[in-house]
């Protein structure tokens, strides 16, 4: 097997030029500018950095950021888990609809959802007019960034779910009934665990998706500072005050935090395939 | 599941209908739910786009699209797809030819910098371009000095969209180049075809609908970016302003029912792009 992958290697051509344009072109879009961010072109020393990270503005815009989003992934899990389950295990009319729409919130530009979202929870939309005689205020606050998060991270949980469904063998869950358990008791001890790591995956990669979203929920935040402010936000806000060492700091920040998501994510990400392989 | 054995799925649905199945009360209200679910969350917001657009008649639709502000969105919007598409197209193309059909080292730290625009906020796509070619960025002053302007002008959206889009064909095309192997190949260049030949002979057809998906994907991506494309715009109306920017400023100007129509149309190519990856999916399982 290693033998014969060496002489492949020599027999087809183009393996200098495409490596070599792409390890350039990648350098040239991606890593160049994004060291430009962590290369410290601001000229911004620590204790500077220090004052504007701790800022109590810049804490309350990352608590924010990390609520919404952890509570939204959180929602995505449970009613992901549902969509997908019934879209894998089940026929019924429409189910290839279904499945298709899944994916609005990836193929919808993220402006467009700003400002549908609003407009459906705004105290004199469809969903807002019914919860504003509750009391119950969802554009402009927290609640809001949170719906908006739940609508663009909903894909990523359901897609993550969805092949381990599929691919999930039924004999288990065949012997535990005929061995007397309970529909439920089966879901819960045989099929349950096996989706720990993709649900735990489609949770990090929505989380990751919110922290850094900001088309989707400038519209229906209502953008107070201290209160409905997102991260992302802020850089926007600094950069519009031509304070680039402010929006450098906030933005390496949430990069940090991005690079461990990913970090976390291909970690699961792992562990699910391996796990896959010793079912 | 469907294109199977018909014999074979027939049996599998009669043996999970008497033991591993839920009741059929319990199926019907899981899929219930499940409506809801998406009724509430996916198809709600895509009806207020619709009705909204249409709420002042068919004449405010028509005028808001035909306005010259909109139409120049509409231009640029174009324009920056036809720049970022092709670009990122050649590049996924490049890469998934060296990381799937070749052994070497370094390949699994190549793709996680491919993926990397994926993982890093939309706005901080905006913001190194800001520092690299803005007023005080690296190479500012420089291009002040020979009149170039990056960024507030087109040049930077370009960058920023080129950056956001970067990984979309590449991560397409990777696995699927990858599951073909390269036999074929191997094969052709053994009967004497050249490199060229082998990929538009014997590549091209085999990853077609995969390239298709992968370009649909980044071209919806291009049309439709937001944050990064606000932080290096500079919203010029007429001159840096995309159809998703126009969407805001309307919004913000309380023009609803214009800023809805601009919308509809991207929900248009949002609805037109889960289309074709239907379709893509159908050939797919078959």
């Amino acid at each position: 097997m290693g033998g014969k992958k060496i002489s492949r290697s020599r027999v087809l051509p183009g393996f200098g030029l495409t490596l070599g344009f792409s390890v350039a072109y990648l350098s040239l879009v991606v890593l160049v500018p994004l060291s430009a961010l962590l290369i410290n072109s601001t000229g911004l020393d620590w204790a500077k950095f220090w004052q504007v990270a701790t800022d109590p503005r810049v804490l309350a815009s990352y608590r924010i950021s990390f609520t919404t989003s952890a509570a939204a992934a959180l929602v995505d899990a449970a009613l992901g888990l549902l969509l997908a389950w019934v879209l894998v295990r089940y026929d019924f009319p429409g189910r290839k609809l279904c499945d298709a729409l899944i994916d609005l919130p990836f193929a919808l530009p993220t402006a467009v959802a700003g400002v549908s979202l609003t407009a459906l929870y705004a105290p004199n939309g469809w969903i807002g007019s019914l919860l504003a005689p509750l009391g119950v205020k969802v554009a402009f606050s927290q609640l809001g960034i949170t719906l908006a998060l739940m609508f663009i991270g909903l894909p990523f949980v359901v897609r993550t779910l969805q092949p381990v469904l599929q691919d999930m063998d039924r004999d288990a869950e065949e012997a535990s009934a005929t061995l007397g358990a309970g529909r439920f008791r089966t879901f819960r001890s045989i099929v349950l665990p096996s989706l720990v790591p993709p649900l735990l995956t489609g949770f990090a990669l929505a989380f990751a998706r919110g922290i850094g979203e900001y088309g989707s929920v400038v519209f229906i935040s209502g953008n107070m500072p201290m209160k409905t402010e997102i991260a992302p936000l802020l850089i926007m806000s600094k950069l519009e005050q031509y304070d680039y060492a402010g929006a450098s700091a906030v933005a390496v920040l949430l990069l940090l935090i991005s690079f461990l998501m990913l970090l976390v994510i291909n970690s699961l990400q792992r562990w699910s395939s391996r796990k896959k392989e010793a079912v | 599941m469907a294109g199977g054995v018909p014999g074979a799925a027939a049996v599998r649905q009669v043996r999970t209908s008497r033991a591993s199945a839920e009741k059929p009360l319990t199926k019907w209200l899981l899929i219930a739910g499940a409506g809801l679910v998406l009724l509430w969350l996916i198809v709600l917001p895509l009806a207020v786009v619709l009705t909204q657009a249409l709420k002042k008649g068919w004449d405010v639709y028509i005028s808001a699209l035909s306005d010259p502000d909109a139409l120049s969105a509409l231009k640029l919007t174009l324009f920056v797809a036809l720049v970022t598409v092709p670009l990122n197209t050649i590049f996924g193309v490049a890469a998934a030819w060296a990381i799937a059909k070749f052994k070497f080292k370094g390949k699994g730290v190549l793709i996680t910098l491919i993926d990397l625009p994926f993982a890093v906020s939309p706005v901080i796509g905006g913001l190194i371009f800001v520092l690299v070619f803005g007023a005080n960025g690296w190479f500012g002053p420089w291009l002040a000095d020979h009149g170039f302007k990056i960024i507030y002008a087109v040049p930077g959206i370009v960058l920023a969209t080129l950056f956001v889009t970067f990984p979309f064909v590449a991560r397409e095309l990777i696995p699927l180049m990858e599951d073909q192997g390269q036999q074929e190949e191997e094969a052709a260049i053994t009967l004497g075809a050249k490199g060229w030949t082998v990929f538009t002979k014997v590549t091209l057809p085999n990853i077609k609908w995969g390239l298709i998906y992968g370009i649909i994907l980044c071209n919806a991506r291009a049309m439709g970016e937001f944050g990064a494309v606000s932080v290096v715009s500079g919203h010029i109306r007429g001159e840096t302003n995309t159809l998703p920017l126009h969407v805001e400023i309307l919004y913000n100007e309380y023009q609803f029912s214009a800023s809805f129509a601009v919308a509809s149309l991207l929900l248009l190519l949002a609805l037109a792009t889960l289309l074709i990856k239907s379709l893509y999916a159908e050939k797919n399982v078959r």
